[in-house]
């Protein structure tokens, strides 16, 4: 074992003792050291993804003295890698970009917690991604629950601390799903390692001995997961969370949080359980149907929002829609659309977000589209970047969410029967209905305002958070060009993966 | 059935008191009774976990006399897994009530839907 | 010269000094001193029963004005329909049968659950077995389920602890009353100190004699749990809460200024630090011992002795202060929004 293959545990490691750090710095060292550490997060994560390339297979790394069974176990592969150095690089983007707006969000003696709850975040976060135990998903997951919780609650007007009561309430009942689902696993298997998890599945469903609980159990955690990443029926406390969060924490939230849980999803299905038991119990047409309705039923409710932020909000339901169908299509195929969706939604929600509020805090801090008339011309990169983004979702070609969108419609033909025509049918729905609400905001925003109306001069962009937004939108173009390394990339991760 | 739910009388009272939670989760509009209810919910499923361990005559994990047998002990994994539960709801209860007062001192009323209400006819 | 004279003795050696000196009467009348200093006394009405239905119903008068509000915006006109409280009541139906129906099949499981107390159950298995014969062996602790959380799963330990931190974190977001940049307290810090002072017990006689005996019984009961985690039932997360019940106990007696002469909000920043920091230095360094194979040299010592199990005794140590620390925060946010 070299050094390098110890580098997904130090960017773990190195995430929480910044986070336990953090706690005795003053406000410019915390900011200092966040952006320090997920730096470093990103570079040992792309050095894990370029050893992970050249090896055929995923190694697991032993959390102490013992092998699978009785130690904890961190299993790093390709697909492990790859997540990890792309939300560690849409993280590193959102902090450059947004940090600078906590001075008028966050008050002064409370940045380092704040600072605390970013790098514990992005532990989670690794954490989720790499780890080979049921258990440690638990606990990472309240930890991450925990983390955007007060990443939310340092903005404290009524909204907040309003829509916080509700997002926590549905967290909390996902969580008892989560563990009472754990804990029937357990008692019916005996393990808590997914590796020997996985055998002792399959020697129930082979002698269909306590097959209803099992049955029971992937619907516990499934429902659990859904939950906690806002898939359509579920998605009530998603908008105002992510509307009246700091723009920063929304970036963090529906970028890469909730990417997290879906992510702990896919490896619940291919590691534990299997994917033929998953599409043999019939849990895909049921994620199939709620993501299909949450693409069509998401972008009707985006397109009746008057604020820009629930808007956007309103169309991550949508998004999230996407990848749910992917995984819901059953085939490796659409697992590796949904993959990539996450990617690519990662970094256009993200940067949605951040240009959306550079826009907003030109206008005055008014946040209806009637105000923002004009705003592409006061904050030109911000303009240029939210148009590039909103290309994407809706699936022009270039970007990252036309590719999206011609996986998901090439695995869901190779399906045939009813699900080919949904699929088709609801990708061209939602591309419509897409259309009509990022058309509609980006003209307003390069509308010449109607009337007279005095704009407050504020402090300029600095040119360090306009080169970021820059950045990540040529990384979603890049997508949308070279994405054929990243998908392969995707395929041949998701064949080791289980 | 019947005779399988009283051979679990554990699981069954564990699983019976998780629904009851759950109901006064979703019914309750007072905050406080709302966070009992979450309370109660995980409490349920300590007593699932923790039946899951238990064997028949057999003592608590704790070596006595240097004896290292199967037969003398019961499993140890699910009470590690309680010990594990119980901190992360003792932290959850803390930040819900955290909350509780956060909201009370500002729309000093602990009724979910009348605070909703009064947060939005305030400014975004 | 004065200001940094006072700096000085609020240094604990300093407190020490004086208290060998000049005894509690001194400490006290410094503190009373202080108070009146920094603090300004909050309007203390001789009935305290007027004055708190007053304030009740100023703020019943607020809530009203606050609601009367939204009705301009007919935000309430819905509220008040008929359809409102169609689906509210359909909403308590379709809630009562989504319980229902939980729990029938949640019982449906139960029913085809291993059975209870069954020797030959699915968790029987390969884990717990090397668990209870070799735990003892391979980490040195009588008390299983601390070999077991210590150091076979340690990874799911060092984040429960997170779990504390980042919860205690989070409180301190939500309710911390943070002073002004030149020290001085702002509006609400008195307004909480106030409030905290009309409300809670001050120098209730057979709270404070209780409080006496107990608190040390208490602590040294905790700190045995703690040392003992790996010996017999107990370890960190329970001794310790017991801990803080013992240093809550004593706060709600003596009330804040005399915790304050042990225990600010310097005391816990820096105890949880340590010992988290602690705690994820040497889980690391076990870690990275045990992924690349090479032995980590801490000695299990004779098992059943007080020093022995390793690192188990010491993690055990820094959860109990990071656990003692986080429910005392608490406690104090609680009540006045800090220490």
């Amino acid at each position: 074992m070299t050094l390098v293959h110890n580098f997904p545990f130090f960017s773990i490691l190195l995430c929480m003792a910044a986070g336990i750090f953090t706690s005795v710095l003053k406000q410019r060292a915390a900011k200092a050291l966040t952006f320090a550490v997920v730096a470093a997060v990103l570079v040992l994560s792309a050095l894990t993804l370029r050893l992970t390339l050249t090896l055929e297979d995923a190694y697991a790394f032993m959390m102490g003295h013992f092998p699978a069974p009785w130690g904890n176990e961190i299993r790093i592969g390709r697909l492990e890698a790859l997540m990890a150095t792309g939300f560690s690089a849409v993280m590193l983007i959102s902090l450059i970009a947004g940090m600078w707006h906590t001075p008028t969000v966050v008050s002064e003696q409370k940045v380092n917690l704040y600072c605390i709850m970013i790098d514990l975040a992005l532990a989670a976060v690794l954490v989720l991604i790499y780890t080979n135990d049921l258990f440690t998903v638990y606990v990472f997951i309240e930890i991450m629950t925990i983390a955007s919780c007060a990443l939310v609650v340092v903005r404290q007007n009524g909204h907040t601390l309003v829509a916080i009561t509700r997002y926590m309430i549905m967290h909390l009942f996902a969580s008892g799903l989560l563990l009472m689902g754990i804990a029937m696993l357990y008692g019916i298997t005996g393990h808590l390692l997914m590796v020997p998890l996985h055998d002792a599945v399959a020697h129930i469903v082979q002698t269909g001995e306590h097959m209803g609980p099992l049955t029971v159990v992937i619907g516990l955690i499934t429902a659990g997961l859904t939950i906690k990443s806002a898939m359509f029926p579920f998605h009530g406390w998603a908008p105002d969370t992510y509307a009246f969060a700091p723009p920063l924490s929304s970036a963090i939230l529906s970028g890469i949080i909730s990417k997290s849980y879906i992510f702990v999803l896919i490896k619940f299905f291919y590691r534990v359980i299997g994917m033929d038991v998953i599409v043999s119990q019939q849990i895909t047409p049921f994620l199939f149907v709620c993501g299909v309705s949450g693409m069509i039923i998401g972008s009707i409710l985006a397109i009746s929002q008057r604020d820009i932020r629930r808007m956007i909000a309103y169309s991550s339901v949508a998004q999230i829609g996407y990848i749910y169908m992917g995984l819901g299509i059953g085939t490796d195929a659409g697992v590796e659309a949904a993959l990539f969706q996450m990617l690519v939604h990662a970094a256009v929600k993200s940067l949605l977000f951040l240009s959306a509020y550079e826009l907003i805090n030109v206008s005055g801090d008014r946040k209806r589209f009637r105000y923002l008339h004009g705003a592409g011309y006061r904050n030109v990169p911000a303009g240029i970047v939210f148009t590039i983004a909103a290309m994407s979702m809706v699936g022009i070609p270039f970007t990252g969410g036309f590719i999206v969108k011609l996986n998901l419609a090439i695995s869901g033909i190779a399906m045939g029967g009813w699900m080919r025509a949904l699929v088709l049918i609801a990708l061209a729905l939602s591309t419509l209905l897409n259309s009509v609400y990022f058309l509609h905001t980006v003209v307003s925003i390069y509308r010449k305002p109607t009337q007279e109306m005095e704009y407050p001069q504020v402090q300029k962009t600095p040119p360090h958070v306009a080169a970021a937004l820059f950045v990540s939108a040529l990384f979603i173009i890049y997508l949308g060009v070279g994405s054929e390394p990243i998908l392969r990339v995707i395929e041949t991760g998701l064949r080791t993966f289980s | 059935m019947w005779q399988l739910l009283y051979e679990n009388l554990e699981q069954t009272v564990a699983v019976i008191l998780f629904g009851i939670g759950f109901s006064i989760l979703l019914l309750q509009r007072n905050l406080i009774r709302k966070i009992i209810g979450l309370n109660i919910m995980d409490t349920a499923i300590y007593l699932f976990l923790a039946s899951m361990g238990y064997i028949h005559g057999q003592k608590a994990p704790i070596v006595v006399d240097g004896i290292t047998s199967t037969v003398a002990y019961i499993n140890p994994v699910p009470a590690g897994l309680v010990l594990t539960g119980i901190v992360v709801s003792v932290s959850f209860t803390g930040i819900m009530l955290a909350l509780t007062i956060r909201l009370y001192r500002r729309y000093h009323t602990l009724d979910i839907d009348e605070i909703a209400l009064l947060a939005r006819g305030e400014d975004a | 010269m004065s200001k940094r004279r006072s700096d000085w003795e609020s240094r604990p050696q300093a407190r020490i000094r004086k208290w060998y000196r000049e005894g509690f009467l001194a400490l006290d009348n410094e503190i009373i001193d202080h108070l009146t200093r920094t603090t300004p006394q909050p309007p203390y009405t001789e009935d305290r029963l007027v004055a708190q239905q007053e304030e009740m119903a100023s703020r019943q008068h607020e809530r009203t004005l606050a609601l009367e509000r939204l009705d301009q915006h007919n935000v309430l006109a819905w509220a008040r329909t008929r359809g409102r409280k169609a689906i509210s009541r359909f909403y308590v139906v379709l809630a009562l049968a989504l319980s229902a129906l939980m729990i029938f099949f949640l019982l449906e499981t139960v029913a085809l659950m291993p059975r209870f107390g069954d020797p030959a159950t699915p968790g029987a298995n390969i884990v717990s077995e090397r668990y209870i014969t070799k735990g003892l062996e391979e980490t040195g602790a009588v008390n299983i389920v601390a070999g077991m959380i210590l150091d076979y799963r340690a990874f799911d330990t060092l984040g429960e602890s997170t779990v504390l931190f980042i919860a205690a974190s989070a409180v301190l977001i939500l309710l911390r009353i943070d002073r002004n940049k030149d020290g001085s307290p702002v509006q609400e810090l008195i307004a909480a100190e106030s409030d905290d002072r009309h409300y809670e017990p001050r120098n209730d006689r057979i709270l404070q004699g209780s409080a006496m005996i107990l608190t040390p019984i208490i602590l040294l009961y905790g700190i045995y749990i703690i040392l003992n985690g790996h010996l017999s039932p107990g370890g960190g997360f329970s001794g310790g809460a017991i801990i803080s019940a013992g240093l809550i106990l004593y706060l709600s007696a003596f009330g804040f200024e005399k915790a304050g002469r042990f225990f600010t909000n310097k005391t816990f920043t820096w105890v949880s630090f340590f010992s988290l920091m602690f705690y994820a230095l040497a889980k690391a360094y076990s870690f990275y011992c045990g992924a690349n194979g090479i032995p980590s040299g801490i000695p299990l010592g004779t098992p059943g002795a007080i020093l022995s199990s390793g690192l188990i005794m010491p993690l055990n140590i820094a959860v109990g202060m990071v656990v003692a620390c986080t429910m005392y925060i608490f406690y104090a946010l609680f009540r006045k929004g800090g220490l």
